[in-house]
């Protein structure tokens, strides 16, 4: 591709309307997320309930502020509101990519995919101009209304689904999933009284079909997304699919989310029709948007800025999920380099840690009761990750040392199942936890896995 | 697009078809989970709590004789009684069910050790309520183990406590308020099973974390670490103190019994993993067959077999242990801490790989997953 046609690329334009309905959708599936987090009561059981929080490496600093955790879900919920109306568009989604990116450093424990994947898309989206059009500020700001956007502003959101989907795929194919149909194995047949489909949840030939079939979707929906003649097939397939993990798993509003975001693909006459309708309803005049004009950016600084910036973002997005390489042993069993991946559904991991602290002066040693400290669910976490395990320790040693233990030795006794294997022997037992240091270099201190997943 | 279709159903098929040729494990469709339900119901846990209220019954009974004339020959009486029932309450114990939480059924009759101190306060002050929260350690067998073997060295010194001591009378009614109080709470928790209980444990049969299936699991689980493991061994042995607790057996006054306690308990909870009826040699559907439908098979064995050996490594372990734990701690605590290494291994079993092949969470958290 020559610097001309990257050049013509960059200076085609397309309708606006694409975006702006992202804009109005990704708004209100975000509040509504909030809104159901909070009547969920997750704010109080996840951030204000447990006495100890998890931390990413580096972000330590990011703790839940008590009650005022409620605050910052208001805040972005309120920016949610923002986002859909167009009103203080930058501003607003520069609240939100904050406000939930700051909750879910909140405490690891709570990592999912889906929550990076909002972070990183409301990033994305700062850059945008999504408030060019059906916009509360481009009703009142003339030179900012325009009927026309640059094509890139809307393909860049194409460019993360293509990224999110075809690396979700691209991490199926391995022996475990493919071969052995795991974990899937464990939790389709749980799922026995589901109506219709819980007597075949327990064949095996159906966690074998959805094992390849979710690898093939995976891989292959972005480009069925782009093919103009299949749009139609594959948006099919993605209402099925998201459905179907909805009725099957515990995922939250994430399937609607992508249900949605499928919805960029279409050409601006889907679109179109899309905001005639909303504007009908709440009777707003939409021919008002429809002023020929093209977006142009403030200058052609900020415009060379926001292609920088966006240009960093996708290098990282495409490099950073395969940093594992980077580590030895077996991903699944370390998690070196597992999360921010796409990695989704790929494990299903049972662990117990039982922790040992030794008086090193008077060599009295004791058990400790992990429900004084951590919630279930964080509990859970704790017992088959490794930074967890290690992070928890280092949590114990303080709480000791203020105890008055002076030099507390604190050792793990833990096992891990993956993916249906018989549980085996995970951190190295004989280490003191307190003498190994947080960072991200390979944890020499996890004892190997004894098997072998083949694949990416 | 009906060409996608067309691929899509096909490539499911030829990978179906790959597969289907060679299916392992029993017929899926054979499965039926209630039947579970049904069987831990029907054979285990009613025809338990049936046998163990006829014996708290007779234990009432045996109270009361022994208050209106405390002899040598009703204490002995009361004393059997006592341990024929505390052994059919390592039957019922694990199993738990809204009402036993509500009235704390498990706390209520077997908290030990017994607060000797505060069962001597009531007694003294003649005034006390058993049914407060704060009174679990003055009642239950643990009380009875104290004032029926605690009190003195000899049995006459004893007796004497009841019969001619400043409060004896008061140490009489005490020994009826307990007896009396472990029978009516044990015919509370069997007429619940016994009206609706049954119906409403047997129909939850679906999947989720207030199905019978995952919370009867996890409080098996829990009964099994923490009553079992810790409770009769763990915490004597001091694996969570670093010096060894013997105050703390169970059974500790009467000292001859601990080790029959804990080795009828280790049965139950082997029994009803296997789904084997109560007082019988059948079995019945339960964790062993359904672990076996969901063919977790590893290392080359399954998983069934894993814990049954480990419940077996535990028990031959625990045969050279001495019949009273507290002489056992006191001279050989390693033998004890063996037995509990032992007991240990199947916590992981249980916790970890069964938890995992049946995809029930350790006490369910309710929130998203990816």
């Amino acid at each position: 591709m020559s610097t001309a046609s990257i050049n013509t690329y960059l200076n085609s334009y397309s309708k606006a309307a694409p975006l702006a309905v992202f804009r109005v959708f990704f708004g209100l599936l975000m509040l509504i997320s909030i809104v159901r987090f909070a009547l969920n009561g997750w704010i109080q059981k996840l951030y204000i309930e447990p006495d100890f929080f998890f931390s990413y490496y580096g972000f330590e600093w990011v703790q839940p502020p008590g009650e005022w955790t409620y605050l910052i879900f208001a805040v972005c919920g309120l920016s949610a509101i923002f986002i859909s109306l167009g009103f203080k568009y930058r501003f607003a989604v520069i609240t939100f990519c904050l406000s939930f990116t700051f909750i879910e450093l909140m405490d690891k424990t709570t990592y999912l995919n889906h929550y990076y994947f909002i972070s990183i898309l409301s990033f994305l989206m700062i850059f945008l101009p999504a408030n060019s059009y059906f916009s509360v500020d481009a009703a009142r700001n003339p030179t900012l209304k325009a009927e026309f956007i640059p094509s890139w502003t809307i393909d860049v959101i194409k460019l993360l689904l293509f990224i999110v989907y075809f690396y979700a795929g691209l991490a199926k194919l391995n022996s475990d999933w493919l071969f052995q149909a795991m974990p899937l194995k464990i939790w389709l047949p749980a799922k026995y009284s589901i109506p219709l489909l819980g007597d075949l949840l327990q064949q095996s030939w159906v966690h074998f079909a959805f094992a390849w079939g979710g690898a093939l979707y995976d891989l292959s929906i972005p480009f069925l997304l782009l093919i103009k003649r299949t749009r139609i097939f594959a948006f099919i397939l993605v209402v099925i699919f998201h459905i179907l993990t909805r009725i099957l798993f515990p995922i939250g509003m994430f399937p609607y989310i992508m249900i949605i975001s499928a919805l960029i693909f279409f050409d601006a006459g889907l679109h179109t029709r899309i905001l005639d309708r909303i504007s009908t309803f709440l009777k707003i005049d939409l021919d008002a948007f429809n002023n020929s004009e093209r977006y142009s950016f403030k200058s052609s600084i900020s415009k060379k800025f926001s292609l920088s910036i966006l240009g960093a973002f996708f290098l990282f997005q495409l490099l950073f999920p395969f940093r594992y390489l980077l580590y030895p042993g077996e991903l699944f069993w370390t998690e070196e380099g597992y999360r921010f991946s796409w990695r989704v559904m790929l494990i299903e991991k049972a662990g117990y840690a039982n922790f040992k602290v030794v008086d090193s002066e008077t060599q009295k040693r004791f058990y400790v009761d992990n429900t004084e400290f951590l919630t279930r669910f964080q509990e859970k976490q704790m017992s088959t990750q490794p930074d967890f395990i290690l992070e928890y320790a280092h949590h114990l040693e303080e709480y000791y040392q203020n105890r008055g233990i002076e030099d507390p030795e604190i050792y793990v006794e833990s096992f891990v199942a993956l993916n249906g294997r018989r549980s085996a022997p995970y951190i190295d037992p004989e280490i003191d936890l307190t003498t190994i240091k947080r960072n991200l270099k390979p944890k020499k201190w996890i004892l190997p896995f004894n098997d072998e997943i083949k694949g990416l | 697009m009906k060409r996608y279709l067309f691929l899509f159903l096909s490539v499911s098929l030829l990978v179906s078809s790959c597969t289907e040729t060679n299916p392992s494990g029993p017929d899926p469709d054979d499965f039926d989970r209630k039947a579970i339900l049904e069987n831990w119901a029907e054979n285990i846990i009613i025809p338990a709590l049936t046998d163990f209220s006829q014996k708290t019954e007779s234990l009432k009974t045996a109270g009361n004789n022994f208050a209106e004339n405390p002899s040598q020959q009703a204490l002995e009486a009361l004393r059997d009684e006592w341990k024929t029932g505390y052994l059919a309450w390592q039957q019922v114990s694990m199993f738990e069910t809204p009402k036993t939480m509500e009235i704390r059924f498990r706390n209520n009759l077997n908290i030990y050790p017994v607060d000797t101190a505060k069962v001597k306060e009531n007694i003294g002050q003649g005034e006390y309520n058993l049914n407060l929260p704060s009174q679990i350690d003055q009642q239950g067998f643990p009380a009875l183990d104290y004032l029926l073997y605690g009190l003195a060295e000899s049995d006459s010194e004893i007796l004497a406590f009841y019969n001619s001591g400043e409060n004896s009378s008061d140490y009489r009614n005490y020994v009826v308020d307990l007896v009396t109080r472990i029978d009516s709470l044990t015919d509370i928790v069997l007429n619940d099973w016994n009206s609706s209980y049954r119906h409403e444990f047997v129909n939850n049969s679906g999947n989720g974390a207030n199905s019978s299936i995952d919370m009867m699991v996890n409080d098996y689980i829990f009964y099994y670490e923490k009553n079992l493991r810790a409770g009769k061994i763990g915490i004597p042995a001091g694996v969570f103190s670093g010096t060894p607790l013997p105050q703390n057996v169970e059974g500790v006054y009467s000292r001859e019994f601990s080790k029959e306690l804990f080795l009828e308990s280790l049965t139950a909870t082997q029994n009803f993993f296997n789904g084997k009826h109560f007082n019988s040699e059948t079995t019945g559907s339960s964790l062993s067959n359904y672990l076996d439908f969901l063919n977790t098979i590893k290392n080359g064995t399954d998983l069934t077999q894993l814990i049954n050996q480990q419940f077996e490594a535990s028990r031959t372990k625990a045969q050279n242990l001495n019949s009273s734990f507290v002489d056992q701690v006191e001279t050989n605590n390693s033998l004890m801490l063996q037995t509990y290494d032992e007991l240990q291994k199947n916590v992981i079993l249980m916790k970890v790989d069964m938890l995992q092949a049946l995809n029930i969470n350790v006490d369910y958290v309710d929130a998203d997953g990816d």
